[in-house]
Order: structure tokens, then sequence, then C-alpha cells
């Protein structure tokens, strides 16, 4: 606890000479009558990336990027303005841009700075992930990485692997004076390759990384599997037909299939859009969302995730929130804003992709739990369908519940078995819908490898799926052939 | 020290990136470096957003950065930081240095070709800095939500209605001796609305952007046009899995040529990662259909006397008569495939179809019977094999004739053949953004629905 309270202030307040009285002065320009709510949030991000193309490491990359962002809220209202100079005069010029909501004056009483009083728990490490191997040692992994992919087939023509990694510091002052802090590394490894064969090329990735050092991609084999299973997944689909277009009955496999989830519901359940009355799901609480089979989660507190979170970048603790319980829809993930506004809790959903934006309810792990079936019994139960493995992305329009999302390995299934993979297969379907035709529910529920990004009105965040072999009965695939 | 928020960049501004890019070059020199390139920015502006007739959110800011690349003979290594001091530029350069000490000589790295640098700047009229006070832009905000509410009762709910202003300048200076200054303005109006209820709840927006505020719609337009926009899709049923001729609306036709740009994009090429390798010459196209660049229209979106390598941009055609003329590089792809830059280091500038046909309605009608695509979903779309599968929102077409709108489905195909079966063109330019395109009705797709 205390050591992460002096790494944010080594490395984000003392360089700029800016203390504590500073930045009660300013909280205290933002406190008012009107103003509910107002936060400051400081940011230090160290990050990298090294990338390997065309059999070279032909380029790298770094930076620092450090800022604060300030916010008041008064009711529905935000007042919102950054700079990167953390510095007093422009935190009271970005404060006195945000407090413009409120008509009335600031208290301009100096608020005493302390310490979160209750105990963070932490769920994941808090050293730099960058520096724990040599750029000796990152270049030659890389480069081991793509030998790896190109002797697995002679037919692979292209290999391009990339490694990045952030060290992510940032510490929250709410108005009541209360601080918060958090350490995240990320780190992330990915290959794509393409083969070649008589003519056609295909392409496939992998890769995976979580909230932990670059060590883990060096641990039983981590990053010469990513460079195996890319090449498999192209391989696949150098042999692939085309999908036929139209409803059936489809099984998704395990992991990262998850952000059938993400898209079909998880969007849909974040406060914002429910408080405003344009989610589909709107108003919900209470009845039936899904088929009994369906517990869905939100989980932040999963070690070393990709999506986890020890504080959301409000300050508050992330939790395992419940979103549906066999089938019944429970509550809704929120940020301080919406919770405040709907009369809820929050839920440690409230995040930003950097200081320069503004928080609101955000996914951090969502996943499905297990059910009952062997995967294999799920796949024999379909007379003609379709097996989707791996996903390349997927949309929502949450107002229509309308969703999206693209196949990158998929097959047929006739007669319960697994027969030819098909490309180019494109789910399509109805949020509030989609989890009633859940029929048969997988006892491997299983986390993706760590590769997700979400996006919603421009800002990017980190975010993990999750779900066990699914069998949907009569969904929509868009396919080429009739 | 800081600066205030209402700060008109001037040449007070202009001679501080200078400084920042001389120094940041003459370090890198004397840590060896035997080029550098530095692009270096600062842009501030504000927005408002209203909802339900009440501000929602007021936004500030103001944004810097300097980019910094070396090399070390054919190594390189990129920094960047939001840190102009002069410590912080100096750690910015020796971790760029240290980076290109451990990556590898490539032989096609390095700086664009001194002959192709850009040597003269016209003025393409891009800075129109807006005196917009908060509280005006709040009442322009509000007039426009209250254009949209007041137009039809069946708008049911309001995402909100936002005013954006934003300025900027850029730098471009390289090693070679270029520097290349960039003043430019960006103001927009939007508005996003809900339509009906329950499980048949529809959302739309619309919204315009220009480098002048004086060129922008009327705010109540805009209102009103996402009204329309959103009422249109209330009642929308499912549609027959077929095989169908399909128009793209202006505003999504531009993701199409989104995908040719990437096709013919010189690290698609390079990679063999595009199925459209070897194309050049050759007619993928039918022959009426031109695609070409015109980076020097004044005010426009994609307008730039020079693109991020500093190498000057001129008009020229990328497809003509039908056929492929010509690719999209930067220097180092050009290296790498033996041609020459095309000035496309960063994108393309106002990549232009011209249109062959008349509006919208004209399409409808000689379509006959068929989808319009208003909005699209999804990432189906694989460059390197041209397979492409997205979800959509439109309107079924019969007798030449809207019907009603459709939605929950599918339309597929191969790029190669949508690209052969571009019909026709029409002549509803949008003009809001880099790519202009009227609607594209596209002879035969796949649409996958019940």
């Amino acid at each position: 606890m205390s050591d992460h309270f002096s790494v944010a202030r080594r490395l984000l307040l003392e360089p700029t000479g800016l203390d504590d009285q500073q930045i009660g002065k300013t909280l205290g320009l933002l406190n008012g009558a009107e103003i509910d709510y107002a936060d400051l949030y400081f940011q230090y991000s160290r990050h990298e990336s090294w990338s390997l193309d065309e059999g070279t490491v032909k380029s790298g990359s770094c930076g620092i990027e450090q800022g604060v962002g300030i916010r008041a809220v008064s009711q529905d209202k935000t007042g919102f303005a950054y700079s990167d100079e953390i510095i007093l005069p422009a935190l009271m010029d970005a404060a006195r841009a945000a407090r413009s909501i409120a008509k009335s004056g600031s208290d301009n009483d100096i608020v005493q700075i302390k310490a979160h009083s209750s105990e963070v728990k932490r769920f994941y490490p808090t050293h730099n992930p960058l520096d724990v191997i040599s750029d000796d040692e990152k270049v030659s992994l890389i480069k081991e990485v793509e030998q790896v992919a190109r002797d697995t087939d002679q037919r692979v023509s292209q290999v391009s692997v990339s490694l990045a990694g952030v060290h992510d510091v940032i510490l929250v002052v709410r108005s009541n004076g209360e601080m918060a802090v958090d350490i995240r590394p990320l780190v992330r490894m990915n290959v794509s390759v393409i083969v070649d064969s008589k003519g056609r090329r295909e392409q496939g990735s992998a890769g995976g990384g979580g909230r932990t050092d670059y060590k883990c991609f060096l641990e039983n084999g981590c990053a010469h599997e990513y460079a195996r299973e890319a090449v498999r997944q192209a391989l696949v689909n150098l042999e692939a037909v085309d999908t036929p277009a139209g409803e059936m009955n489809v099984v998704l496999g395990p992991g990262w299939p998850g952000i059938l989830l993400h898209e079909a519901i998880g969007h849909g359940l974040e406060g914002d859009f429910n408080r405003k009355g344009s989610s589909v799901f709107s108003g919900r609480i209470g009845e039936r969302v899904a088929s009994e089979l369906c517990t869905v989660v939100d989980d932040g507190t999963l070690g070393g995730r990709r999506g986890s979170l020890s504080i959301d970048d409000e300050g508050e603790p992330t939790q395992n929130t419940v979103l549906i319980e066999k089938g019944i829809l429970k509550g809704y993930m929120q940020d301080q804003l919406n919770a405040r506004l709907m009369g809820m809790q929050p839920t440690g959903n409230g995040r930003r992709e950097s200081y320069a934006h503004l928080p609101m309810p955000r996914m951090t792990n969502t996943y499905m739990h297990s059910g009952n079936h062997d995967p294999e019994e799920i796949i024999q139960s379909i007379d003609k369908g379709l097996y989707a493995v791996n996903f390349g992305g997927g949309q929502v329009d949450i107002t229509s519940g309308k969703f999206v999302f693209t196949a990158s390995e998929a097959y047929m299934v006739e007669k319960g078995k697994i027969t030819m993979p098909v490309k180019g297969a494109t789910l399509i379907g109805n949020g509030p819908d989609v989890l009633n035709r859940v029929s048969m529910l997988g006892n491997d529920m299983k986390l993706d490898s760590g590769v997700g990004s979400c996006g919603k009105e421009g800002q990017s965040v980190p975010v993990g799926v999750g779900q066990p072999t699914m069998r949907i009965d009569g969904l929509t695939v868009g396919g080429v052939s009739l | 020290m800081s600066e205030s928020w209402n700060l008109k960049p001037g040449n007070q501004t202009e001679n501080t990136l200078l400084d920042v890019t001389e120094l940041a070059l003459e370090i890198a020199k004397s840590f060896g470096a035997t080029m550098a390139e530095m692009s270096i920015g600062k842009g501030q502006g504000m927005s408002v957003t209203v909802r339900n007739g009440d501000v929602e959110t007021v936004e500030r800011n103001r944004d810097k950065s300097l980019a910094i690349s070396v090399y070390f003979g054919h190594r390189n290594g990129t920094a960047t930081t939001t840190d102009f001091s002069r410590s912080a530029i100096e750690s910015s350069v020796r971790s760029a240095c240290n980076i290109a000490k451990y990556t590898e000589e490539d032989e096609y790295n390095g700086l664009a070709d001194v002959e192709l640098l850009a040597t003269e700047f016209p003025d393409l009229d891009l800075y129109h800095p807006w005196e917009l006070e908060m509280e005006e832009a709040i009442d322009m905000a509000l007039r426009c939500e209250s254009a949209a509410f007041s137009s039809d009762s069946r708008v049911s709910n309001t995402e909100g209605a936002s005013i954006s202003s934003h300025t900027g300048i850029d730098l471009y200076a390289n090693s070679h001796g270029f520097r290349g200054l960039s003043r430019s303005s960006r103001h927009s109006v939007g508005c996003s609305l809900i339509g009906g209820e329950g499980n048949d709840m529809q959302r739309d927006y619309w919204y315009d952007s220009k480098r002048d505020a004086k060129d922008l719609l009327t705010v109540e337009s805009v209102g009103k046009e996402a009204a329309n926009r959103t009422l249109r899709r209330l009642g929308a049923r499912k549609i027959k899995t077929g095989k169908y001729p399909v128009i793209y609306e202006p505003s999504i036709a531009s993701s199409l040529l989104g995908h040719l740009v990437s096709a013919i994009s010189g690290s698609s090429l390079y990679r063999k990662a595009s199925f459209l390798l070897d194309q050049k010459g050759e007619q993928i196209f039918p022959d009426n259909v031109r695609i070409h660049e015109q980076p020097h229209i004044l005010k426009a979106s994609g307008s730039s006397a020079f693109d991020s390598e500093g190498i000057a941009t001129s008009p020229r055609d990328i497809v003509n008569n039908g056929v492929l003329e010509d690719y999209v590089l930067s220097s180092y792809s050009a290296r790498k495939l033996g041609l020459v830059s095309t000035a496309n280091a960063g994108g393309t500038h106002n990549l232009t179809i011209d249109s062959t046909d008349g509006g919208l309605d004209e399409l409808i009608r000689s379509m006959g019977r068929g989808l319009v695509v208003s909005e699209l979903i999804g990432f189906g779309v694989n460059t390197v094999t041209g397979d492409y599968s997205r979800g959509a929102f439109g309107f079924w077409v019969e007798n030449g004739e809207i019907q009603y709108p459709v939605q929950e489905f599918t339309i597929a195909g191969n790029l190669t053949d949508m690209f052969r079966g571009f019909a026709a063109i029409g002549s509803d330019v949008d003009l809001r953004g880099s790519t202009r395109t009227g609607s594209i009705l596209i002879d035969n797709m796949t649409v996958a629905g019940e």
C-alpha cells in the first residue's frame, strides 16, 4: 500500500514539484455548492513496442505520456479539462474550465489530502514490466518466435511479430481529498502469419498477455505456442470453403468466443445507456433475458488478467458483479456518476482511456459460468450447423440490440461430426434474444488469452472475455454461398 | 508557464515548435544519428454536449506531442514525448537512439528522397479559428436538439447534440533541411437520437464537419436530418436470405474505397497480404470508374501540400477507365517494391470517386429491387483474400422505391467481384471526410437474413 503511494508520488508529483497543499487548493477551486463530485486524475504512462516484419526487427518505439484530467460533476452535468503539464497554474486553469458548468462560485477551501482509508486488494504486481528482460532479450525473443512460425510449416510465407508493454501509474484524488493509487502493468505479444499454397493465401494470428511482465512469454514455451497457433489457423483457412448463408444452429468454442457476451449483452448493461434509456435492456432488471443455463459476471478481480483492475479509474475497488443469474437480469455495470443518478452502488467499472478522456462505465473481464455438458456431446447434438472457434471482432448497436461478429476459424458440423472448415462466417443476432436461445453449455469455461480491446465513444480500454462451449439455436450466419 | 485556454496559435507558437524540433534534431546529431526526423504538433479545442435540453458535458482540451525518429545508417528507433523541456527531449532522443541499437539494418529504412520533398507550400485555406464562447456553443447545441424533437413526436429519446471546435499547428522537420508547417481547424455539429420504444427502438445520427464554421450546415438542419434518419428506421423487418443488388449510402460507401486503399497500399503489397497483388495495369472496376486524389482542394478535409514525410503531393489518378493505374506508397514501401513514393505516408488526400449517375433516388429507381444500406457494423473484411461479410441496417426497395426498413442481416461477397460490380456511382457526394463518394450501387451481393 505505502509502496504504491511512494511510487506514484515519485513518478507523478515530485518531478513537477506539485505538493498536497497545491492539490488541495485545486480541489477547493473545484468544490462548491452546486458541485456533487469532482476529481483529479494524474497519470504517468511509459510504453514501448517492438516489431518484426519480413524477417527483420525493423522498428521499435517508446514514449512517456503524463498529464492530469480534471472533472467537476453537477447532477448529470460534467465539466472536464486536462493538461499535459502537472503544475499548479495548469491545474488551476483546467479546474476553472471544468467547473464552468456551475453558476455559483467556488468554496476555495483548501481540501486536506488523505490516503484512501481501507486497504486495497491488489491483483497484479507493481514492478515495471518493461525492465524485467533486456532489450537484447526482447529482440531475440521476437526473432525466435518468427523462427518457430517458419519452422512449423514450409507454406508460411510471411511472419509478423510484435511485443508491447505499458507501465501505467495513476493517482486519483476525489473532491473529499481521498487519494487512491494504482500501478498497472500490461504486456502483449502478437504473431500473425500468411501461408501460401498453390496460389492461395490465407492468414492466421494468435497472441496473448495480461497484467504481468514479459517473462510470462518465456514460461512454458508460451510465445512459441502463439507462433504454432497462428500457423495452425492459417493452414485451416487454406482448406476453407465459402460459408453458407442463412439461419442455423451454432456451437461456439470456449474462451475468446465470449466476445459474443461482450457485444450482445455486456454493452447493453453499462449504466450510462440504461440511465439514459437508450439500451434495449433499460428498466429490465429482474426480467428473464437468457435461458436459465446462463450466469454471466463482470469480474475485475481476476489475478493478472488483461481486463483486471485493483481500483477503477475513479478510485473505486473493482468487484465480481453478477449481471445475469440463471437467466435473470441482476444488475448493471456502474461508474460514480451513473450509479448516483440511478440510486445504485458503483461497481468499480468507471474506466477511461487516459487522463485526456472522461470516465464512463466499461467492462473488465466478462464471462459466463460453465454448464454441465461435455463439449463433445454438444457438437454431437448438431444435425447441421456451424462450429465457430475463433473470432476477429464484433460490434453492437445497443439501442436496437443488433450485434455482429466475424469468425476467423469455423467449421461446418453435419450429423454430429465436424466436416470442413469455412471462411468468412459472420454471426448476426439480437442481444436480448440470443441468450434465450442457449440450449447447451459445456463444462469447460475458459478465459481468452489476453488480447481484447474494447472501443466505446472513441475510447479504447483492455478487456477480457470468457465462456464455456455453447450451443445457440437458430442464429443468422452471414456467408456468400446459398 | 502555462498558457491561457484561448491562446491563438500565431507566430509565437510556431517559433516555439520550430525551436523544439531544431533542438531535437541537434541533439540527435550530437548522439551520432546519421539522419533524423521530427513531427511535432500542438492543438486546442472545446466541445459541448447537451442532452434533453440541458448541458451534459463541457470539455476543454489542449494537447501537444513530439515524435522523434532517428537513423543510424539503416537502423531506426522512435520515441514520443509530451514534455517539451530540454531534459525530456534529450532523454527521448536518447531512448530512440537506444532502440536503434537493437533494431536491425534494413536497407529500405530512411528519410524520403531529397528530390521528392515539397518545395512549394500553397495556402490551402485550412485554418479558420472560430471565436466561439462556451455559452454560444451550448445555445447552438440546444437549438440543434430542440429542432430534432420538434420535427416529429416519434423522437422518443436522445443521446445528445454536440458542438466542437479544434485548431492545431503541425510541423514536420528532417535532417535533409525540410521544414513543413501546417495550421488547420475543424469544427463540427452533431446530433444522435432515439426513436420508438421497447423492442422497436432505433438510434441514428447526423453531423457536419468543416474547416470553416461559416460553411457548417445550420444546427437546425442537422437536428432535423438526425430525426429523419432515426425515424425512417422504425418498424424494421428481417429480410429473406438471397442475392440482391445493394446500394451503399455515401457515408458508408467511403469504406469500400478504404478497402481498396488498404489492398493497394505498399505495406500490404510487399507482404503479399492483398487480394489485389500484381493488378497494376489491370481492369479491376467497370470501365467508367475513375478514382483519384485531389490533395490541393481549398478548405477540404484531406488537403495537404506534403505527406507525413515531407513529399510533395499532387493530383493523380489511382483508377482510370476501371484500370488500376497506381498504388498507395510511402518511401519505405516504395523502396521495397522498387518503385517511387506516391506521397501517401500518412494516408490518401481527398480520395475521390467520380459520379457516373444522378442522386440516390435515381440509383434506387434504376436498381428497381434490392437493398439500400445505411449503416454497417462489424469487421468482417479480409484484405488478404478479399472476403467480405458485414452486419447491416437499411431499406428494402421494390418497384424503384423504398418499401420499409430492414435489419439483422449481413451483406457478403468477395471484394474482387464487388469492385467489378460497381454499377453506378451517385452524384450525392459526401464532402465531410477525406474520402469523397456518392452512393454506390453494387450489382450483386449475398444477403443473409431469415
